[in-house]
């Protein structure tokens, strides 16, 4: 579903992405783990589009479709969700809105008509109900004033409404208390499906505990350093990353 | 013609054949004497209405521009203009919409315009448009049942010159400003509303409707009176683009509530703002007055301006009666080389009068956009209150907006409230939206609408729709 080979990428005049390979089939879940600044985030908004980061070089391919020459809002139409590490606030712009919008952004993209208005509140509440959220949250401006906590959460109602083919979720599992947790890994699971991939960004074994990966990865400035099965993230979780280090330089 | 010929012609005295002439060829540029006793005499008007008018002028002579709005522009030459323009031939206009700009019939696609209103507004030959005049019958018949009166100026001049008399410049008097003096001397047409005592007008009024609508001009003015009790609420402008071969635009529009009347006067308006260099904007210089004069008054501004080049602009409202309110809405957008300078008055005089302010600015490209307000309680207004919110939104690096808030307050139980917020549109918001599926555009369009709301929900309903998508159509490309 998504192949990465040798992805290069900076940001001013730093880089960040040194070399990067991964391949991620449909049906798997994936975790990505690394210490803080080893460019996690730079890789979820690279695949995203955002155009901060350069790409320097290498080839990202998405269903077969080489992902650099689509804009950010082909990639989210083609199937692409990220959930931001840090979900920005749009005062004044319902939330039901946006979510609308993006839901028939995607319809339409499909070739299928508008969402009826009726049933997309219905849809709706029932995934707020399954996560734990007050639909009154529906009516208020994009994330203003949410906690981080429900900021989290609302990144999952968005990726819930979407069914996204892939979906890359950074670090949505910080800030979240242990029902919270609960409640976006039940999300989360709820959307495994054969047809659909998702990885995870967490610094956390506690998440994993929930949501149980076919692959950890260890990312390392800029490169992935080892990978592992689940097994890898308990390792990791007990030792640290200086090991992995050790070993990848030796 | 020389303007000193016009003046020797016209003083000599009326004479049918001179007013055809004029009639189908315009003024020829120049402000005189001669010109303002010709507009008159063009108009039949009554003894009173010339006297009223040349005092204007020879007050307006005395008068010089303002020069304290945060505006830049070059020196209106005031002796290039035409004061009367001769309505356009229908050998002249376009037979039809293919002959009309397709640029200007897009435009009115993406607002939504109707097919049946585009010809009219693209200012097709009359015959070859549809029959608004019978639309405009049933209206005016439905109308005249309660007692309203809503016509055109110069027919309310005629037909109820008593109104006219005593309220005409009783809101905006002459010597108000230069602009209020120029236009009291020169005004071409504009609406004339009356509502009776205890009378709540049936519809929306709405310029639109009004028959002989079609070549107001440049200096417009505007009369509503609302008797005891009454309740109107009026329409001006349209959200489908204005051209104008008349740079400057200085209107007039005076408003009277008596007790317990209410007046929601709406006002969407779409001047033609130039090229991204500002050429061939229009420049519009406003006076818009409203006096609460009876207790329990209420007069309510509303309005989306995002045209004209230059805009100087500043609804007010005198609180004159004890009890009454004022509110003042808006939303103001300039874009490219606009330059917008608006804002609101709020006079408290009566006693336990209240007002709202809340205006919303945006900025995009090298625009600039200035709130100017001023919030002045009189010694004898006991119990002022207002709250004033005046927000801008900033899209792009190259735009500015100012806020100029004055207060005067001369009596201590005043409750004056203020807050003022400044945004941006952000890369992240945009990226944000863009990660979920919607274009950039798109995104904009949703945030612009957004900080709008709380004006917009103040528009009459068809009115608010098309707001926003006038918006929307201005911003274009405001991004990227
Ligand atoms: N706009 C920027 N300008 C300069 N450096 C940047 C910028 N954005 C990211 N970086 C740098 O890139 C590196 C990778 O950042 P990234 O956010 O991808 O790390 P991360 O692995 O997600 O870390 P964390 O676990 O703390 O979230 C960091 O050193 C960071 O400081
Ligand atoms: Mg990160």
């Amino acid at each position: 579903m998504l192949e990465i080979n040798n992805l290069k990428s900076r940001i001013g005049d730093t880089e960040i992405l040194r070399g990067l390979s991964l391949s991620v089939n449909a049906g798997e879940v994936h975790a990505i783990m690394g210490p803080n600044g080893s460019g996690k985030s730079t890789l979820a908004q690279v695949i995203a589009g955002h155009d901060d980061y350069v790409v320097t070089g290498g080839e990202v391919t998405f269903m077969g479709k080489n992902l650099l020459d689509l804009e950010p809002e082909e990639r989210a139409r083609e199937g692409i969700f990220l959930g931001f590490q840090y979900p920005v606030e749009i005062p004044g712009v319902n939330n039901a809105y946006l979510l609308k919008a993006a839901v028939n952004a995607k319809r339409k993209h499909q070739g299928l008509g508008e969402v009826d208005a009726f049933e997309f509140l219905k849809v709706a509440r029932e995934k707020m109900a399954l996560l734990g959220m007050d639909p009154k949250f529906l009516n208020r401006g994009v994330n203003e004033g949410f906690s981080g906590g429900e900021k989290k959460r609302n990144e999952i109602l968005q990726m819930a409404m979407l069914e996204p083919s892939l979906a890359i979720l950074d670090e949505t599992d910080s800030g979240l208390d242990i029902d919270a947790l609960k409640a976006v890994a039940e999300g989360v699971n709820t959307l495994r499906a054969p047809d659909r991939a998702i990885v995870l960004v967490t610094h956390y074994q506690r998440l994993l505990d929930y949501i149980e990966p076919d692959f950890v990865h260890v990312l390392s400035e800029g490169q992935i350093i080892r990978s592992g099965d689940k097994s890898l993230a308990l390792e990791l979780e007990e030792k640290g990353y200086d090991w992995v280090r050790e070993a990848a330089n030796a | 013609m020389s303007s000193e010929n016009i003046e020797s012609i016209v003083n000599r005295r009326y004479e049918h054949g001179f007013v055809t002439d004029i009639e189908s060829e315009g003024l020829p540029p120049g402000l005189n004497e001669g010109v303002v006793r010709a507009i008159s005499a063009l108009k039949k008007e009554p003894e009173f209405m010339l006297e009223w008018r040349l005092q204007a002028y020879r007050q307006w002579l005395e008068m010089r521009e303002p020069e304290w709005a945060h505006l830049h522009y070059p020196p209106v030459k005031f002796n290039e203009i035409s004061y009367y323009s001769a309505p356009k031939s229908d050998e002249d206009r376009p037979k039809s919409l293919d002959e009309v700009d397709p640029k200007l019939l897009e435009t009115y696609d993406k607002l939504g315009i109707p097919l049946h209103e585009r010809a009219r507004l693209a200012g097709v030959a009359v015959d070859a448009v549809f029959d608004s005049v019978s639309v405009a019958t049933t209206f005016k018949e439905k109308l005249s049942d309660v007692g309203v009166i809503f016509c055109s100026f110069s027919e309310a001049v005629l037909e109820h010159p008593e109104l006219v008399k005593k309220y005409l410049g009783s809101v905006v008097p002459r010597r108000d400003n230069f602009y209020a003096a120029l236009n009291s001397a020169v005004f071409s047409d504009g609406s004339f509303v009356y509502i009776p005592k205890g009378v709540r007008c049936p519809m929306e009024l709405s310029t639109y409707f009004r028959i002989n609508a079609a070549n107001t001009g440049q200096f417009e003015r505007t009369l509503i009176i609302a008797d005891v009790d009454s309740h109107v609420s009026y329409l001006e402008g349209c959200t489908a683009p204005m051209r104008d071969e008349n740079q400057l635009h200085a209107a007039v529009v005076e408003l009277v509530a008596l007790d317990g009347a209410e007046i929601k006067y709406s006002t969407v308006q779409n001047w033609y703002p130039g090229d991204e260099n500002g050429v061939g904007g229009i420049y519009n210089f406003v006076t818009k007055r409203g006096d609460c004069r009876g207790d329990n008054s209420k007069i309510s501004w509303t309005q989306v301006e995002t045209g004209s080049a230059i805009t100087w602009k500043y609804p007010s409202c005198l609180l004159r009666g004890d009890n009454s309110v004022g509110e003042f809405y808006s939303v103001a957008v300039a874009n490219n080389m606009q330059q917008a300078d608006t804002g609101t008055k709020m006079i408290h005089i009566g006693a336990n009068t209240s007002s709202t302010i809340v205006s919303k600015g945006i900025s995009a490209g090298k625009a600039q956009n200035a709130y100017r307000g001023l919030v002045k309680v009189m010694p004898q207004a006991h119990g002022a209150r207002n709250h004033t919110q005046c927000d801008s939104l900033l899209i792009g690096k190259e735009c500015g907006a100012h806020t100029f808030p004055y207060m005067e307050i001369k009596n201590p139980s005043a409750r004056i409230e203020h807050e003022a917020t400044t945004s941006k549109i952000s890369a992240d918001q945009l990226f944000y939206c863009r990660q979920r599926g919607i274009s950039e555009e798109d995104a904009v369009n949703m945030i612009v609408n957004g900080f709008c709301k709380e004006v917009f929900k103040e528009l009459p309903m068809e009115f608010a729709v098309e707001a926003q998508a006038l918006l929307n159509v201005s911003l274009e490309g405001a991004v990227g």
